[in-house]
């Protein structure tokens, strides 16, 4: 295995041969999920805590069950339990924590930056589940396991990712990852969604209309839109958004014949994406699902395992 | 030393703008707080003589914008620590802004300030805000002020987002010969903004500020001065399309002046994520934390490589009159947080002259620019006639400086109670080795 960092903080500085070897990985934890006994002694003894500075039921739902596949103890802790309420700092919080001597700390926090400042801070290692609108590595990874499962992953391949780019980190870690492997990229988003000088990120092709980034496309990845973003004067109306960017069948009778459709979740059905689509038989975000948590696996494995010993 | 004393500089380069002077092996003579005499080989008795064997003199440092914190803020830092972190960086007068608790909105605490200021090794200008409170509504009492002592208007830190209001502060201000410096910003662009809204912010997903956001103000305020026929000041220029706005209306008569900051005119938006990204810093006192390290974070935020670019040129042919520091101080708890949650602000008051060396030694100011925009133009811009040269009857301002003494930047060393500085670990070309306000040694190295 070619994985030789402390931390999994991005997949923004992360090699093609780290990206292989996290997906190879990841494909032999899969099969733990089919096994009546789903649990292997990989991190027996070591302690996972998952520090949630922000409220997300799946992502550390995920994570948990991914480390206690692997027999690691797993501790949550969610925001609204913690001391910031009670005017602790981030830094103050997390020495806190690393004087109970974890292992991995898996960190999901609403601002950018907060898991490599911990990173930098700790001994134990730093998964990223998600820091503000930057990165969130396990996503992009699990949405890589999903795509190899139906497509090549690399040159010649083209994405289209649709939706809420600029406040995304599910996007950022796709572009990264993606265009690393030698993906093509395209991003459609309402303008205000887009941020400036995306287009200096080499390997993307940004397209104005949804029918433009679908066109012939073989993955379709559809971002959830931020009702509450509504507020900010950023679109018109849910209505006016779901008639110019929202996928339905239509639209995607644009793409390859054999596209396959993929959401991160949580999904506003009717807005970004019809239940037709997210019910039909080229969605596979069900499947993202299942992958993540071997991707996790995965992930937890690499970092707290054998190797590091 | 008391100030009837006299002291004489033997052998320096002197540096002066207000004469166009930049002059070999001469000798300067300070006699009651005042420049007495210069020539060659003065021989007069003096209390202190110094063999300065080529040390460059310039006028003191003037520096336009720098936040003192008192009243108010005192774990930050203090009228106190501030002046000694002045004169440590060759200052010898710092204008200090009125984002103080109370805000420096009356004449009680403009007297507050200058009593606080007397025992400081600099001289203290206090700037009274433009509105009540700084929230925008009233016009403060700036008779009253003026009166006190206060050296100018501003609203620094906020912009005056009512354009009436701003007229009438502009039109009512200029009876009493005080500027007014305007940071310019629209609030609803710049709202929620983290850093310059360009490549890093859409790599990273920090969320941006447009240069939009200070350049439809600055329009604003250039229209505002030119339609009354005022002069008015423009705090912390960042951007190109500032630089242009300015360069255009100075080019059509109005009387508009502009600073810009050394952050500004050294360090573009890639330093958010990547404090070493132009510099080899020395590994003694470099930051553990090279990205999103909160030094980077003030406003106007580091902008693109093309607005560092145009300010330089900005600065080089007189469009920028100033440089100015926006010190900023603030308690290394407070900035050792998430981000986007840090406070805006660094510091500048202990590098400002040591970069405007560097700005020499990489051939974008002379010499004498150099001294035109520490000292001569700030002076100028309020109206201080005693200082900002070196004249003979003028304050014996100067600052005394090696231009061969390399040295590292290390926030641990400075007088100012805060190290919130991006260029910690930075090897700069020369130093201020000694300050003198009004006669006296205030800093010796």
């Amino acid at each position: 295995m070619v994985f030789e960092r402390k931390d999994l903080l991005g997949t923004r500085d992360l090699s093609a041969i780290e990206i292989r070897s996290l997906l190879e990985s990841a494909e032999s934890f899969k099969e733990i999920a089919e096994r009546p006994l789903k649990k292997v002694p990989a991190l027996r003894g070591k302690t996972v805590v998952n520090l949630f500075f922000e409220p997300s039921t799946r992502t550390r739902t995920s994570f948990e069950i991914a480390a206690k596949r692997l027999s690691a103890d797993a501790v949550n802790m969610s925001a609204s339990t913690s001391s910031l309420v009670k005017g602790e700092s981030l830094l103050d919080t997390v020495d806190n924590i690393q004087a109970m001597a974890p292992d991995i700390l898996v960190v999901r926090h609403r601002f950018v930056g907060a898991a490599h400042m911990i990173a930098e801070r700790v001994g134990a290692r730093v998964v990223n589940a998600g820091d503000g609108a930057n990165e969130h590595p396990t996503q992009a990874l699990l949405d890589l396991v999903t795509m190899s499962e139906h497509k090549r992953v690399g040159p010649g391949l083209t994405v289209a990712i649709i939706g809420d780019i600029a406040h995304s980190r599910v996007a950022r870690s796709n572009i990264w990852a993606l265009t690393t492997l030698g993906v093509t990229v395209r991003i459609c988003a309402p303008p205000t969604m887009l941020p400036r000088e995306l287009d200096k990120i080499p390997g993307l092709i940004v397209c104005e209309r949804p029918e433009e980034a679908l066109d012939g496309v073989d993955v379709v990845m559809m971002l959830r839109i931020q009702l509450e973003r509504q507020d900010r004067l950023l679109f018109p109306s849910i209505r006016d958004y779901a008639r110019v960017f929202g996928l339905n069948r239509q639209r995607l009778d644009l793409a390859a014949e054999d596209a396959i459709v993929m959401h991160p979740g949580p999904m506003n059905r009717g807005v970004e994406i019809t239940s037709e689509v997210a019910d039909g038989s080229r969605a596979v975000i069900l499947n993202q699902v299942s992958n993540g948590v071997a991707l996790r696996m995965a992930v937890l494995f690499l970092l707290g395992g054998q190797g590091h010993e | 030393m008391s100030s009837n004393a006299s002291l004489l500089l033997k052998n320096v380069r002197l540096i002066d703008a207000g004469q166009n002077r930049d002059e070999k092996n001469l000798d300067i003579f300070l006699r009651d707080g005042k420049v007495a005499e210069i020539g060659s080989s003065l021989n007069l008795p003096a209390d202190q003589v110094f063999d300065l064997n080529g040390a460059w003199v310039m006028p003191g440092a003037i520096d336009l914008h720098v936040h003192l914190r008192e009243p108010g803020f005192e774990h930050k830092e203090t009228i106190l620590s501030g002046a000694e972190a002045a004169v440590a960086g060759g200052f010898t007068s710092i204008a200090c802004m009125a984002n103080t608790n109370p805000v420096n909105d009356s004449a009680a605490i403009t007297r507050f300030i200058l009593e606080q200021a007397a025992s400081a090794p600099a001289k203290v200008l206090p700037v009274a805000a433009i509105s009540k409170g700084m929230a925008g509504q009233e016009l403060v009492e700036m008779g009253d002020l003026a009166a006190a002592g206060a050296a100018a208007f501003s609203d620094d830190g906020k912009t005056v987002a009512n354009s009436k209001l701003l007229r009438h502060a502009l039109e009512y201000a200029s009876i009493f010969n005080k500027p007014l410096l305007c940071h310019c910003q629209d609030n609803d662009l710049f709202a929620g903004g983290v850093i310059h809204e360009g490549m890093i912010s859409a790599a990273h997903g920090l969320a941006g500020i447009p240069t939009l956001a200070e350049d439809v103000d600055i329009a604003r305020t250039i229209m505002l001065a030119e339609y009354l026929k005022v002069g008015v000041h423009i705090c912390h220029l960042s951007t190109a399309t500032g630089v242009r706005l300015v360069r255009s209306a100075k080019a059509r008569g109005v009387k508009v002046t502009a600073e810009a900051t050394p952050h500004h005119l050294f360090l573009d938006e890639r330093a958010v994520v990547d404090l070493a990204y132009s510099e080899d810093l020395d590994e003694h006192v470099r930051p553990q934390q090279l990205r999103y390290n909160t030094a980077t974070k003030m406003s106007p935020p580091l902008r693109a490589a093309e607005d560092v670019t145009a300010l330089r040129e900005g600065l080089a042919d007189g469009t920028i009159d100033a440089i100015a520091t926006d010190h900023a101080p603030h308690e290394a708890t407070e900035k050792a947080v998430e981000y986007e949650l840090a406070p805006f602000g660094v510091v500048g008051l202990e590098t400002a002259v040591a970069l405007g060396l560097r700005l020499v030694t990489e051939k974008v100011l002379t010499p004498l620019t150099l001294a035109a925009r520490l000292s001569l133009a700030p002076a100028a811009i309020l109206g201080l006639d005693d200082r900002g040269s070196l004249t003979i009857g003028k304050a014996a301002d100067l600052m005394i400086i090696d231009p061969q003494r390399e040295w590292v930047v290390d926030p641990g060393k400075f007088r100012s109670k805060a190290g919130n500085t991006p260029f910690a670990g930075w090897r700069l070309p020369g130093r201020v080795v000694k300050t003198i306000v009004d006669g006296r040694i205030v800093f010796n190295l």
